[in-house]
């Protein structure tokens, strides 16, 4: 008997069954659990006056899920195999549930994915009231879907209706919330109640039986045939899709699969579950997903990029200059993570007004049950607004989030560098000057960084860590630190200008502008945007981004290359942008009017005036107009890592889609590339050159990686 | 052609309200036809039963009330000859009209010489939608074909082409105003059937959807039928395909898209020897028939492009057709059709169409030949032209000569 699943049996003759794999911290749906479990099932089948099984974990979780490891790998040419392995689990899972006894599940922790669906092949699922354990299928989130029988059970046990939110989006929910979802049929203290509790079910109910092996069981709110489900259906599809904009094939796989399944039998509905489980793991969106959100951001979040031999340190104190939108987003992160915050202003009011932004967000999480009053005036009590530089003594990090001005920014450096502790790190929170030039206003410009946080900072996980020429491995550490403290995403580029994805969304943006100046239709190209899967469409961002700031960067930056002799290359945006500002006094969202009207009741809409403006009759094929948007930046990635500004591609990814909106489905802007396919993807940004301009040629260590037939 | 094919004659039952509360829910659909059948063999008293090689009628949604083959089994209850066989067809709206063009080639080929043509749709006893069907309701399959309803296709054509909320319901009060005329004046006489119960008692004798006096005013009070299901994702669908268009201007309301109505149609069509043979007079001859298909998501734009190919194989141009009905499916569908051929608005539809009396979804096809015949006979002119916008894309259409 393997040790995976120990086996014992009490004098009620009911099997405690655990889970507890070898050299594992957590169980998950490898080979050794496929061995353990077959062997398992067979044992309990011939186990004689068997009373009932009751199924837990020896792991603080109860079980975790796939072996991602194996997944990702699967070709097109081992679908046999893999839908052969799936029929050996789910079939085992149909034993379990089948056994003539009844089966528990007895969740003492996190039951995700496979580890959930498990739970779903027992007659009862009792689960201790912890309220960070979390219970779910968020295998969509990895391009996936539920292919252990999850799809099936569910839709048969909820209902395709109450069933699909947890199915489409991945959502996760503790013990009391998964109770009243119908996800878990009770609740336990804690281990001992739990399992006196399962072994009580087991006893009361003796002739358990699933539902959908039980005659007559009715699915709730009916299977598809039924009129009122019947009505909804032809809707249900393009709901989904108006939000995935065709771009996700497994939210699309997962309907298919629970409407489909529902029509048949049991075990032809596990048939087809399979077969859409098959062609998204053989498929690339869940090869991208799965490499950007589990792989890469499990890396990063490990700190990869954090140099080796700098002892792990923890934030104790953070200051923060300027409390605008920034400084005061900062803050609330900072303090959320139980750090002490200064939140320092050019006066006491406007620093508190900064604090009273952190007392808004509490004041919603307490409204809506997610934190006590208690807990939220502790956070709050973290903060201290002041006007007074004498308040940084004893900062370890000091955050200057002030206006985007050299001079302002060297004074409040020199400011906080006065009173702050001389091992702390000095971070600037500027999104386009470059740190190496701060830096010389500080004494210690070893300990100087860049921090780019994005706005709203309460939401946006990413954080951009920029380098200068002098920073040291130490100061680069703490800021890793730092972020991860504060439950930040960190990547970690090198100081250039717009260092990675200010310089990289410059390109979508521009390319949109472009195509406006090329004279295609203004909703087209916003279409392809939203099509391609970017989450804000380019005109769209153009307008949040403003025309007037737009300039003024751009201006700066000639003017900072003039001084080097140099020129900045020409950009199609320009004129469009003069335009739009000079002529027709239309300068983006805050003004009220830019590429879009925004009317105080109703959705924003393009302004009529663009195709007087600009033409918008010309076409040209609608996949080239999507291809452009992914192809500049990623191909403005390519130059960025030739030039040294970010060297992990981990990072690229993860900053692509967490910082400036490049579609999750292809798993990052490198990521992409690799779905693509190396040679595929020369090949076409050559083709793109030739068509809209030089600036898809692929550059040469892009060339020579496809020529190698290397991936990225 | 082989063998030319003449419509000997066309009738329809009156179109009644398609609902709980419209004059024929309480007749079973086996009973329109099974009735109009009867009501064939008295107009005609040379037609013998035995002669008719097949019917043909279009049921689109072929279930329930209207499924197992409808047409046999009205054959049987209607007392027809044992050797009548029957076959129910569905092309969506089409259905109708591709039963008349169906009889046409069958009778053309010289494969059979005598058929029975129409369709029947009881919308108040078997819903649109009763059929099911992969395209909408099977997920997978309604998502690699960007499903949407018909009714989105039509705001969406309204939208391409300008046509305004004004526009649309202007052409639907005119409808309106035309089929009340030709009612009063009697117009539909020649080809209406009473429905009758089984004493005798008259259960409908006229139209009962036309509602005379409507103004676009009136009309514009409704709310529009599509921008719900639109807003909660329809809309997003179609404007994926329709990338230049910013948003849909959903005009279609019930006041100016085609009434859900009870009606059954039945034409006798067959070759002219075997018209002779059984003393029946041709009253018209069929020239040319044609399908085609447009794009789906738009999905209303068949009528011009199948008018042309139908057309083209009569040897025949837009000048040569006296009359022309174009099914009023959804008032931007007949615009759509006069903008696409140029055929003015005088010539089209002239005692109204299916927004002023109903589409019937089988029946309409039969019922618009028998329509336009009628019209050309008391005209006194010769040309006509019939077409349909179809589910999917399709088009459909029919030109005929009087004899």
């Amino acid at each position: 008997m393997s040790e995976a699943i120990r086996y014992e049996k009490d004098s009620d003759n009911i099997v405690l069954l655990t889970m507890d794999m070898p050299g594992q911290s957590a169980n998950t749906m490898n080979a050794t659990y496929v061995e353990a479990m077959g062997a398992t099932v067979e044992r309990l089948e011939k186990e004689e006056n068997l009373a009932g099984v009751v199924l837990t974990s020896a792991k603080s979780t109860f079980f975790a899920g796939g072996d991602l490891n194996d997944l990702v790998k699967v070709q097109q040419e081992d679908a046999e195999e893999l839908s052969k392995g799936g029929e050996i689990l789910k079939g085992q899972l149909r034993r379990l549930e089948q056994i003539k006894a009844p089966v528990v599940a007895a969740v003492n922790g996190a039951a995700l994915g496979g580890g959930y669906e498990i739970c779903l092949a027992t007659n009862y699922r009792i689960a201790i009231n912890n309220p960070k354990t979390k219970i779910g299928l968020p295998e969509v989130t990895l391009g996936l879907l539920p292919g252990g029988g999850g799809v099936v059970r569910l839709t048969r046990l909820l209902g395709l209706e109450k069933a699909l939110p947890f199915l489409l989006e991945g959502k996760q929910v503790n013990p009391e919330k998964a109770v009243k979802a119908g996800l878990i049929d009770a609740l336990a203290d804690d281990q001992e109640d739990m399992i006196a509790k399962a072994r009580q079910w087991c006893k009361d109910n003796t002739s358990a039986q699933q539902p959908w092996d039980t005659r007559g069981y009715k699915v709730p709110g009916g299977v598809p045939s039924h009129p009122a489900l019947a009505q909804k259906l032809p809707i249900i599809p393009a709901m989904l899709k108006s939000k995935t904009k065709g771009c996700y094939p497994a939210p699309e796989a997962i309907l298919s699969a629970a409407v489909e399944g529902l029509q048949v039998d049991f075990d032809t509905a596990i048939r087809i579950e399979g077969r859409y489980f098959v062609s998204l793991v053989t498929g690339q969106v869940a090869k991208n997903m799965i490499t950007a959100f589990f792989f890469q951001l499990q890396d990063i979040s490990k700190g990869k990029s954090r140099p080796e031999g700098v002892e792990k340190s923890k934030c104790e104190k953070v200051g923060i200059l300027g409390a605008g939108m920034m400084g005061a987003g900062i803050a609330y992160s900072s303090a959320m993570s139980g750090i002490s915050v200064v939140l320092k202003d050019v006066s006491a009011e406007n620093a508190e007004k900064g604090k009273a932004y952190s007392e808004s967000l509490l004041k919603k999480r307490v409204s809506r049950g997610q934190m006590t009053q208690d807990k939220a005036d502790t956070v709050l009590a973290r903060i201290t607004p002041t006007a007074n530089a004498e308040d940084l003594s004893g900062c370890d990090l000091v955050i200057e989030a002030v206006f985007e001005k050299r001079e302002l920014k060297a004074q409040v450096t020199k400011e906080a560098e006065a009173h702050m502790l001389e091992t702390g790190v000095m971070a600037s929170n500027t999104s386009s000057l470059p740190i190496s030039g701060l830096a010389e206003a500080s004494v210690r410009p070893s300990n100087f960084i860049g921090l780019h946080f994005f706005s709203p900072v309460d939401k946006m996980p990413l954080v951009e860590i920029i380098c200068g020429k002098e920073t040291s491995k130490e100061a680069l550490a703490k800021s890793i630190d730092y972020c991860l403290q504060i439950k930040k995403t960190p990547i970690v580029v090198n100081d250039a200008r717009g260092f990675f994805t200010t310089r990289v969304i410059g390109t979508y943006v521009n390319e949109g502008i472009g195509m406006l100046e090329e004279g295609l239709h203004p909703r087209s190209i916003e279409t392809a945007a939203e099509l391609a899967g970017f989450p804000v469409s380019t005109l769209a961002i153009s307008d949040e981004l403003n025309f007037t700031t737009m300039r003024n960067i751009r201006l700066a930056a000639e003017a900072d290359l003039a001084t080097e002799g140099q020129e900045l290359p020409e950009s199609s945006s320009t004129s469009v942008l003069n335009k739009m500002i000079d002529d027709f006094d239309r300068s983006g969202k805050l003004a009220g009017k830019g590429f879009y009207d925004y009317p105080e009741k109703g959705k924003k809409v393009l302004w009529p005036g663009l195709k007087d403006a600009f033409g918008g009759d010309k076409e040209i094929p609608f996949e080239d107009m999507k291809e452009r948007f992914m192809f500049v930046q990623s191909l403005e990635t390519i130059r960025c890592m030739d030039e040294g500004v970010i060297e992990s591609i981990a990072d690229a990814n993860i900053g692509s889609i967490m910082g400036i909106g490049f579609p999750p489905w292809t798993g990052g802007v490198v990521q992409y590339i690799n779905g693509y396919g190396l040679r595929k993807f020369v090949a076409r940004a050559q083709e793109l050159a030739a068509k809209y301009g030089d600036r898809f040629l692929p550059p040469a260590s892009l060339v020579e990686k496809a020529e190698n037939e290397e991936t990225y | 052609m082989a063998t030319d094919a003449y419509v000997f004659d066309a009738i329809r039952t009156p179109r009644g309200k398609g609902k709980k509360d419209g004059s024929l829910n309480e007749v079973k659909p086996v009973d329109l036809v099974a009735n109009l059948m009867k009501a064939l063999e008295e107009r005609n008293p040379g037609l013998k039963t035995s002669e008719i090689d097949d019917i043909v009628l279009g049921i689109v949604s072929p279930v329930a009330d209207q499924g197992a083959v409808l047409p046999k089994t009205a054959a049987m209850k209607a007392g027809w000859d044992t050797k009548v066989a029957g076959v129910q067809i569905n092309r969506f709206c089409a259905s109708g009209l591709e039963t008349v063009n169906m009889a046409a080639q069958k009778v053309a080929s010289g494969w059979e010489d005598l058929v029975v043509c129409g369709g029947v749709e009881s919308m108040s006893r078997v819903p649109m939608g009763s059929d099911g069907g992969a395209w909408a309701m099977d997920p997978k399959t309604n998502l690699e074909t960007d499903f949407i309803p018909q009714g989105i296709g039509a705001d969406l054509i309204a939208t391409i082409e300008g046509f305004s909320r004004e526009d649309v319901d202007t052409y639907a009060a005119n409808s309106q105003k035309k089929a009340a005329a030709a009612r009063a004046n009697g117009y539909f006489n020649k080809s209406i059937v009473p429905v009758k119960d089984m004493n005798g008692l008259t259960i409908l004798a006229e139209d009962e959807f036309i509602r005379e006096g409507t103004t676009a005013e009136g009309l514009s009070g409704l709310n529009p039928s599509f921008q719900m299901m639109g807003e909660m994702g329809f809309n997003a669908i179609a404007l994926q395909k329709y990338h230049m268009v910013e948003k849909i201007n959903h005009v279609h309301t019930p006041g100016n898209s085609s009434g859900i109505v009870d009606g059954a149609s039945l034409l006798l069509i067959g070759s002219k020897s075997k018209g002779e043979e059984l003393g029946l007079k041709p009253r018209a001859r069929i020239l040319s028939t044609a399908v085609t298909s447009t794009d789906a998501t738009i999905m209303l734009t068949g009528p011009g492009p199948a008018s042309d190919k139908a057309l083209a194989k009569a040897g025949l141009t837009y000048d040569d057709i006296d009359l022309f009905e174009v099914n009023e499916a959804f008032a931007s569908v007949v615009m759509r059709f006069m903008k696409d051929t140029g055929v003015p608005e005088e010539k089209i539809n002239v005692n109204g169409g299916s927004i002023a009396m109903g589409h019937p979804l089988g029946a309409t096809g039969g019922i618009i030949v028998g329509t336009v015949i009628d019209e050309l006979e008391r005209r006194g002119l010769k040309r006509g032209l019939c077409t349909l916008c179809v589910g999917g894309g399709m088009g459909i259409a029919t030109v005929v000569e009087l004899v």
